[in-house]
C-alpha cells in the first residue's frame, strides 16, 4: 500500500506546553487509520495540523509526496467532533452551500442515499436529532468527493444503532477506495473499522500497528470472568493474576485448562464462567494507565 | 476570489436572516414603534409662542415691541427665508429694506401679519414663501432609521460572526477552500442589502402614516444610508475580528452603540450642546450619516453638499475594513 500522507517529526507547542512531541507516521492510500489516545494525548491537535487548519511548530507533512498546501482543502473531507451549522437553513441548502466551495463535487442525490438523509433533507438544521446531524456532517465531509476523509470522534454521543449506521457508512467510504483517518474513544469502533491504529499519550506515539498485530504483540493471555459470589476463599489463595471488578472477578491466564482445574479443586463453580480474548480496551488501559486523567 | 463560493455564503446568510422571523420582525417593528410613539407624543399643538426672525437692525418700536413674541436675530437672509418655508419661524422682518416674509400656509404667520399691519411698520412690503412645516417627528425619521441601521450593522455582523466563531461554524468553514476575504465580503454584502431593504420598508412604511417632509433626491438619500450602513458594518467586522466570547462582544457593541445613539443626534440636535460634545460626536459614523440624511431630506441638499460627510464615511469604512481584514482570525 503506497503512502498518501507522511508525517515526519511533527511538533506543536502551545504557550510553552508541548501538545505534540515529534510524532512520525505514514497513512497508506485506501486504508482506515485510527488515532487513539486519552483526553489531552495530542490526537486532535495532530489531526487539525493534518487537516491544514493549524500550523505545526516544526516537522513536515507530505501529501501524495508533496508538502501540504492550500489545494489540499479541495481533496480533503472533514468531520469535526462538534460543529454547529448555520441556523434557519435546511440540510439540503447546507449541502448545496458546501458543494459550491469546491472545484469537484460528489452527487448530492448519491450522498443523500448513502447517508440516509431523505427523511430530513428539507428540515431546518436546528431540528435534527444527534444521529441525523452526524449523518449530515458526514455527507458534508464527502461533498467534494475527497481522497482522504478525517473523522474526529464521529459516533460520540450516539446510541448503539446510530453508531452502527455510521460504521456502515465508514465501511462504504473505505469500499470506494477513500482513505479514512479516524479518531475515537471507542476501542470497539477502532477494532471494527481500522486497518492500522496509532495510540498517542502525552504528545507521543506509544503503540502503532494493525489491531490484531498489536494485541498479539502485547497479550498472550485470555480473561476468565467469574461472579464474585462464586469465588471461594480457597480460590483467592491460588497463585493467579486477579482483578476484582465490582460483582465479578477477572483472572488473566495463559493456560486455561490448568487454571480451570485449579479453580475446580478450590471448590469454585464454573457454571457462570465466561471467557473472553484481550481487546483494544485492555491494550489501551495497559498502555495509558487505568486512572482517569483530568 | 471565487464568486461562486462568495455567493454560496451570501445566500446562506440571507436565508438565515430572512427565516429568523423574530429578529426580522424586530428589525422592522422597532423603528416603526419609535416613530409611532413620537408621532403620538408630539401630535398636540406646540406652545403658543410666536417666533419672528429679524434680519438687520431691530427697530425696537411698533411691531418690534409686541409682547409674547420671540424675536430672533438672523445674520443671513437665505437660511432665514428657508426657516419661514419650513415653519421654523413664523415671520421674517428685514427692517433696512422694509419688507417681510410669511408662509401663507402658516396660521401663526397670518396672525402676526395682522399685528404687523396694525403697527407703525404697516407699510412693509409683503413677500410670500411656500413650504411645509418640519415637525419633530419628521426630524426624527432619519435618526431612527440611522439608529436601526447602526444596530443591525453592528450586531448583525459583529455579534453573528462571534457566535459563528464560538460554536465552530467558522472552524468548519476554515477547513474548506473558502478564503477569509470571500467569507467577510459575503457577510458584508448580505447584511448591506438586507439593511437597505429594511430601511426602505421603514422609510416608505412610516411615510404612509406620518407623511414626513422630503425635499432632496431619493437617490442621494439612498447613497447616504448605503455608505453609512457600509461604514458601520465594517466597524462590526473590527469587533468580530478575533473575539470568541458572545458576552464580551455584546459588551463592546453596547459600549460603542449606546454613546453613538445618544451623541449622534438621533433624538435631539447637538446644535446647542457643549462644543466639546459636538466635536466628540464627529468620531461616530452615525453622526455623519444622520447629518447628511437630514440635509438631503429637509434642506434638499444635493450630492455635492453632502460630499464631505460621504468622504468621511468612506475614509472610516476603508480604515475599519483594513483593520477588520488584518485582525480577522477564523478561530
Amino acid at each position: 500500500m503506497d503512502a498518501l500522507i507522511e508525517v515526519d517529526k511533527l511538533v506543536k507547542d502551545f504557550q510553552g506546553v508541548r501538545a505534540v512531541d515529534g510524532v512520525s507516521f505514514t497513512i497508506g492510500r485506501g486504508s482506515c487509520f485510527g488515532l487513539l489516545g486519552p483526553n489531552g494525548a495530542g490526537k486532535t491537535t495532530t489531526v487539525e495540523i493534518l487537516e491544514g487548519i493549524r500550523e505545526p511548530t516544526s516537522g513536515t507533512i507530505r501529501y501524495k509526496g508533496a508538502p501540504l498546501d492550500a489545494s489540499f482543502h479541495h481533496e480533503a473531507g472533514i468531520m469535526f467532533q462538534s460543529t454547529a451549522l448555520q441556523e434557519f437553513i435546511t440540510a439540503r441548502e447546507t449541502l448545496a452551500m458546501f458543494q459550491r466551495f469546491y472545484t469537484r463535487s460528489a452527487s448530492i442525490d448519491e450522498l443523500v442515499a448513502a447517508c440516509s438523509l431523505e427523511s430530513f433533507l428539507d428540515r431546518d438544521t436546528r431540528k435534527l436529532s444527534g444521529g441525523q446531524r452526524q449523518r449530515l456532517l458526514l455527507a458534508i465531509a464527502l461533498i467534494n468527493d475527497p481522497e482522504v476523509v478525517f473523522l474526529d470522534e464521529p459516533t460520540t454521543g450516539l446510541d448503539p444503532q446510530a453508531r452502527r449506521n455510521i460504521w456502515n457508512l465508514v465501511r462504504t467510504i473505505k469500499a470506494r477506495g477513500k482513505t479514512v483517518l479516524l479518531t475515537t474513544h471507542y476501542m470497539e469502533e477502532a477494532y471494527e473499522l481500522c486497518d492500522e491504529i496509532l495510540i498517542m499519550d502525552r504528545g507521543r506515539i506509544i503503540a502503532e500497528g494493525s489491531p490484531d498485530a498489536l494485541l498479539a504483540a502485547h497479550f498472550s493471555d485470555v480473561v476468565l470472568l467469574l461472579p464474585q459470589a462464586d469465588f471461594t476463599a480457597a480460590a483467592a489463595a491460588l497463585p493467579l493474576t486477579l482483578y476484582n471488578c465490582g460483582d465479578s472477578v477477572e483472572i488473566l491466564t495463559c493456560g486455561v485448562t490448568d487454571t480451570l482445574r485449579q479453580l475446580l479443586d478450590a471448590g469454585v463453580s464454573l457454571d457462570r464462567l465466561r471467557v473472553r480474548s484481550r481487546t483494544l480496551d485492555d491494550l489501551f488501559l495497559e498502555l495509558t494507565g487505568k486512572e482517569i486523567r483530568p | 476570489m471565487s464568486l461562486k463560493r462568495l455567493l454560496a455564503v451570501f445566500m446562506a446568510r440571507n436565508r438565515e436572516f430572512l427565516r429568523d422571523r423574530a429578529a426580522m420582525g424586530w428589525n422592522l417593528i422597532f423603528p416603526v414603534l419609535i416613530v409611532a410613539g413620537f408621532a403620538f407624543a408630539f401630535s398636540g399643538e406646540p406652545a403658543p409662542l410666536y417666533k419672528v426672525g429679524i434680519y438687520g437692525a431691530n427697530a425696537g418700536n411698533g411691531f418690534f415691541a409686541t409682547e409674547y413674541v420671540q424675536f430672533i436675530e438672523m445674520p443671513e437672509l437665505a437660511p432665514a427665508i428657508t426657516k419661514v418655508e419650513r415653519h421654523q419661524i413664523d415671520l421674517l422682518l428685514d427692517s433696512a429694506a422694509q419688507r417681510y416674509w410669511i408662509n401663507e400656509s402658516s396660521p401663526r404667520g397670518y396672525v402676526l401679519e395682522k399685528i404687523l399691519q396694525g403697527s407703525s411698520q404697516a407699510g412693509y412690503a409683503k413677500q410670500v414663501v411656500a413650504g411645509r412645516q418640519i415637525r419633530y417627528v419628521d426630524w426624527l425619521i432619519p435618526g431612527v432609521i440611522g439608529m436601526n441601521i447602526m444596530f443591525s450593522a453592528l450586531y448583525g455582523v459583529g455579534y453573528v460572526i462571534v457566535r459563528y466563531r464560538k460554536n465552530g461554524v467558522l472552524k468548519r468553514l476554515k477547513a474548506t477552500p473558502l478564503s477569509a476575504i470571500e467569507f467577510l465580503t459575503a457577510q458584508v454584502f448580505s447584511r448591506l442589502w438586507l439593511i437597505l431593504a429594511v430601511a426602505m420598508v421603514v422609510f416608505f412604511g412610516t411615510n404612509l402614516f406620518v407623511d414626513f417632509a422630503m425635499y432632496g433626491s431619493y437617490l442621494t438619500l439612498f447613497l447616504v444610508f448605503a455608505m453609512g450602513a457600509f461604514c458601520m458594518i465594517s466597524m462590526g467586522l473590527v469587533i468580530a475580528a478575533r473575539i470568541a466570547s458572545e458576552e464580551l462582544a455584546e459588551g463592546l457593541l453596547n459600549l460603542i452603540s449606546w454613546p453613538m445613539m445618544f451623541l449622534s443626534g438621533v433624538w435631539f440636535s447637538l446644535e446647542g450642546a457643549n462644543p466639546l460634545v459636538q466635536e466628540f460626536s464627529k468620531i461616530f459614523p452615525l453622526t455623519h450619516m444622520i447629518g447628511a440624511a437630514r440635509s438631503v431630506m429637509f434642506d434638499g441638499a444635493m450630492l455635492s453638499a453632502v460630499m464631505p460627510q460621504l468622504l468621511v464615511l468612506a475614509a472610516m469604512s476603508a480604515l475599519f475594513l483594513a483593520l477588520g481584514a488584518l485582525l480577522f482570525r477564523w478561530e
